[in-house]
């Protein structure tokens, strides 16, 4: 007997950072009753620790910058596997998003004419890369996504949202036409379990960057909606891209913004040599971060590295002068002296390529309803679920994402699926109530757990998941390593499937969470595994040794994962945008 | 190896909470607090602290190191350490839910009393509202606020009355939305705050300016929110 309280909402949004509290924002407004589950306080989620900015056409550094050349920009940044469609809508209704952010209150910089201040960064062009470098990534300082997610917060909190804080959804619950009709969270304070009905299912749960050993991510992001997702069946797109950001701080993994190389700093070797100028003799240092990433590499694999054991290379800023770096760059200052121990003043900061970014997710259509895919090979609509901001697919970042196009995303596609859900609800959803057997398959994983006696400790088993990934699934793969790689993994799911859970209590027992955690992460690196194998080219951040050219003729498509066969399958990329003929694939050089 | 002393207390097996001993090999490493929690963690599960970003900017990691409010992520043993002793208790003045973990409900509830969000009832422009640079530099030492409540649960005032003394990081958010100048609910805000408890019983011991991991000043802005208020009464 599935024993458990019920709670009922119209709509459930799993997730409290930026996507999550922008859709739950415009569900509240809306007046239907909304909830979100965020297993941390709101502004404790990741998108807290975004720094450069919000990249969007609002034309405050140029007053004639178009959308169409952002769409450009990421277009060509995702090496083609980016849908048009989604990316047009994303650059086009951004400036509306961002204007409703700033009248929210967001304290966004500003120029001298009293706009938004708008930086440059990696990837962004004029005139569809024929007119230069643009400067369209808007900014608070370098604090852009504190300024954001609190921003969000506070509106939620003006519109009255109901948050389950410190909530922890376990698995979804389907009903008897599978689709979703809630999930199965605890309250992490009581330890209460209980089934959380809702008639739409958001999936705003963030990334997953815990799966490698060296991250820019928060301990938090371990990709559990991907993983709920995948245990109930549901397919994942494009999990084999990866971002990693060339900047993170060497040994710490905490990020340096991209704004960095945007305000006017850049990246040298032992010798001194701005090697970027090789690598992308144009847009040298603000190339695209796939690109900056791998040269980093190159460099290091090539002896050229600095430090003792020659593992990284140096960003230098002291040439910006104090006054600049105080200014536009306060929060790396920061960062530098604490982890570093480093004073960008005076001295570069040593950086290292490191796991930043879950380019692929749920795939979704631009409203974010989840989709699945049929024997026929067509999209299909899973009823009652819905995913946006990294947790998504979507797909606008395809094989390599922007810098600054992440917090867009967020809240173009947050509002989006609020939007649509707001329409759905006022037309009448109706989804089959979950039976006792339905709600007791989403607790079964639960109650595994809490029944585990012996198994081995989950912060063994979480190390040794994250140096698999870091050795076989990096900057540079092989297939004959990848192969490896997922044999491990897969004598690692047992294990993991067996983790010890020796707290029992039910008071605020992260021990539990982080046992439930340490699951999603194994089914979300497996699906990368798998992928990244199958897909036999290099493109964007997906570079393989064996492997080395962009091969369009078989891979100018999504890779879909289904979890049940442990199958990858293809998808069309959408090559129709709505209000103009579509970008050709070309050769993507910087 | 480094002793480390710990604040224990799980409500479903003890009666009042203890004081616990480790030993931690840190192999003479400079490492942040939250590290070490980390080590006793793998050893220990049932060691329970909140913990997110681990680079001081999602407020999570605030307790009681070594007798000072602050970030276990970016607090470095060097600063914590006193003859190879590390203390660790929870932020005082707020209940405890077990061992690192408080109830931060009222902390909370201080913050959503000031209405920490922009009003601005005119009409939106179809752009952004236009801010001149220096408009926006008066937001400079107050946005950056991470609700981590290391000032407020350091501040005695705050500890005597939790409920009625917005504490020190709420009125910093409530002069966050004062000095905006594209708020324009000054009044409103003003006489929300204009009893003898909310800013008045702030007696600037400034203990919440020596414990800021973000280096902001509350004690500064409510002296800013005292002269708001005599001047909006005279």
């Amino acid at each position: 007997m599935a024993n458990i309280r019920t709670m009922s909402f119209d709509a459930v949004i799993v997730g409290g950072g930026g996507s999550g509290m922008r859709a739950a924002l415009q569900l509240a407004q809306s007046g239907y009753k909304t909830a979100v589950i965020t297993k941390v306080f709101p502004t404790r989620s990741h998108t807290v620790s975004a720094q450069g900015g919000i990249t969007c056409a609002i034309a405050s550094d140029d007053p004639n910058d178009q959308w169409q050349w952002h769409m450009y920009d990421t277009i060509k940044g995702s090496d083609y596997i980016g849908d048009q469609e989604a990316i047009e809508y994303m650059c086009q209704t951004g400036p509306e998003a961002i204007f409703e952010l700033e009248h929210m209150g967001l304290p966004f910089s500003r120029t001298e004419k009293g706009r938004i201040y708008q930086r440059p960064f990696g990837g962004q062009s004029k005139d569809f890369g024929k007119g230069g470098q643009a400067a369209r990534t808007c900014a608070a300082a370098d604090r852009t996504g504190h300024a954001l997610l609190h921003t969000l917060y506070q509106g939620n909190l003006k519109n009255e949202t109901t948050f389950l804080n410190e909530w922890f959804a376990v698995d979804i619950v389907k009903n008897a036409d599978n689709a979703v009709v809630g999930v199965i969270a605890i309250n992490i304070e009581t330890g209460e379990t209980v089934y959380v009905k809702s008639k739409a299912t958001v999936f705003a749960t963030g990334g997953a960057g815990r799966i490698y050993a060296s991250t820019t991510n928060a301990h938090i992001c371990t990709g559990d909606g991907i993983g709920m997702s995948l245990r109930a069946g549901f397919p994942v797109q494009d999990i084999e891209m990866w971002q990693f950001h060339p900047t993170g701080i060497h040994g710490a993994g905490t990020l340096v913004t991209e704004g960095c190389r945007g305000e006017g700093g850049y990246l040298v070797n032992k010798d001194g040599e701005r090697f970027m100028e090789r690598y992308a003799p144009n847009a040298k240092d603000l190339a695209g971060r796939d690109v900056v990433a791998r040269s980093m590499v190159l460099e290091i694999l090539e002896g050229r590295g600095c430090g003792p054991d020659g593992d990284h290379v140096y960003l230098k800023l002291d040439h910006l002068g104090e006054e600049t770096l105080n200014a536009k760059l306060p929060g790396i200052l920061e960062l530098s002296r604490t982890f570093a121990h480093a004073d960008p003043v005076k001295e570069p900061i040593p950086v290292v390529p490191t796991c930043h970014y879950m380019m692929g997710g749920i795939p979704t259509n631009v409203d974010g309803q989840a989709l699945t895919i049929d024997k026929d090979g067509n999209d299909q609509v899973i009823e009652g679920f819905y995913a946006c901001g990294e947790a998504a697919c979507v797909s606008v970042h395809g094989a390599n994402r922007l810098g600054g196009n992440s917090l867009l995303d967020l809240v173009v596609f947050g509002r989006a699926s609020g939007m649509f859900i707001e329409k759905q609800l006022r037309e009448g959803i109706k989804l089959k109530d979950a039976s006792e057997a339905d709600i007791e398959a989403a607790m079964a994983g639960l109650n595994r757990l809490n029944a585990s006696s012996d198994g081995e400790k989950a912060s063994d088993l979480r190390a040794e998941l994250q140096t698999i990934m870091q050795n076989y699934f990096g900057v540079f793969r092989s297939g004959e390593y990848m192969k490896e790689g997922i044999k491990k993994l897969a004598e690692l799911r047992p294990r993991i499937e067996n983790v010890a859970l020796d707290d029992k209590s039910n008071a605020f027992n992260t021990s539990r969470i982080e046992a439930l955690e340490l699951q999603n992460l194994l089914e979300v690196a497996e699906a990368t595994a798998i992928t990244a194998e199958a897909r036999t080219e290099s493109r964007g951040a997906h570079a393989r040794d064996d492997f080395k050219e962009r091969d369009d003729e078989n891979w100018l498509c999504h890779s879909v994962f289904f979890p049940a066969e442990k199958q990858v399958g293809k998808r069309g990329v959408n090559f129709t945008p709505k209000t103009r003929e579509a970008f050709e694939p070309k050769i993507r050089t910087y | 190896m480094l002793n480390v002393s710990i604040y224990r207390y799980n409500p479903e097996v003890d009666s009042e909470p203890y004081m616990q001993d480790f030993e931690v090999d840190t192999q003479g490493k400079d490492i942040m607090v939250l590290d070490v929690l980390e080590k006793l963690k793998a050893d220990d599960p049932t060691l329970v602290f909140r913990r997110s970003c681990r680079e001081g900017v999602c407020g999570s990691d605030g307790m009681n190191i070594s007798g000072k409010n602050g970030l276990a992520c970016v607090t470095p043993l060097s600063e914590a350490v006193v003859k190879n002793k590390l203390v660790i208790r929870p932020l005082p003045g707020l209940p405890v839910i077990r061992d690192l973990v408080i109830d931060m409900s009222q902390f909370y509830a201080q913050y959503e009393k000031i209405q920490p969000y922009m009003i601005n009832n005119s009409p939106a422009p179809a752009i952004e509202r236009l801010q001149s640079p220096e408009e926006r530099a008066k937001l400079d030492g107050l946005y950056e606020c991470i609700l981590c409540a290391c000032c407020s649960t350091a501040c005695p005032s705050f500890w005597w009355n939790p409920d009625k003394f917005i504490g020190p990081s709420g009125l910093l958010q409530a002069y966050r939305f004062l000095a905006d100048s594209r708020d324009t609910a000054t009044e409103e805000r003003l006489a929300n705050l204009d009893d003898p408890f909310s800013v008045f019983r702030c007696h600037g011991i400034m203990n919440c300016v020596q414990v800021c991991p973000k280096g902001l000043n509350p004690t500064k802005a409510i002296g800013h929110i005292r002269n708001m208020l005599i001047n909006s009464a005279t």
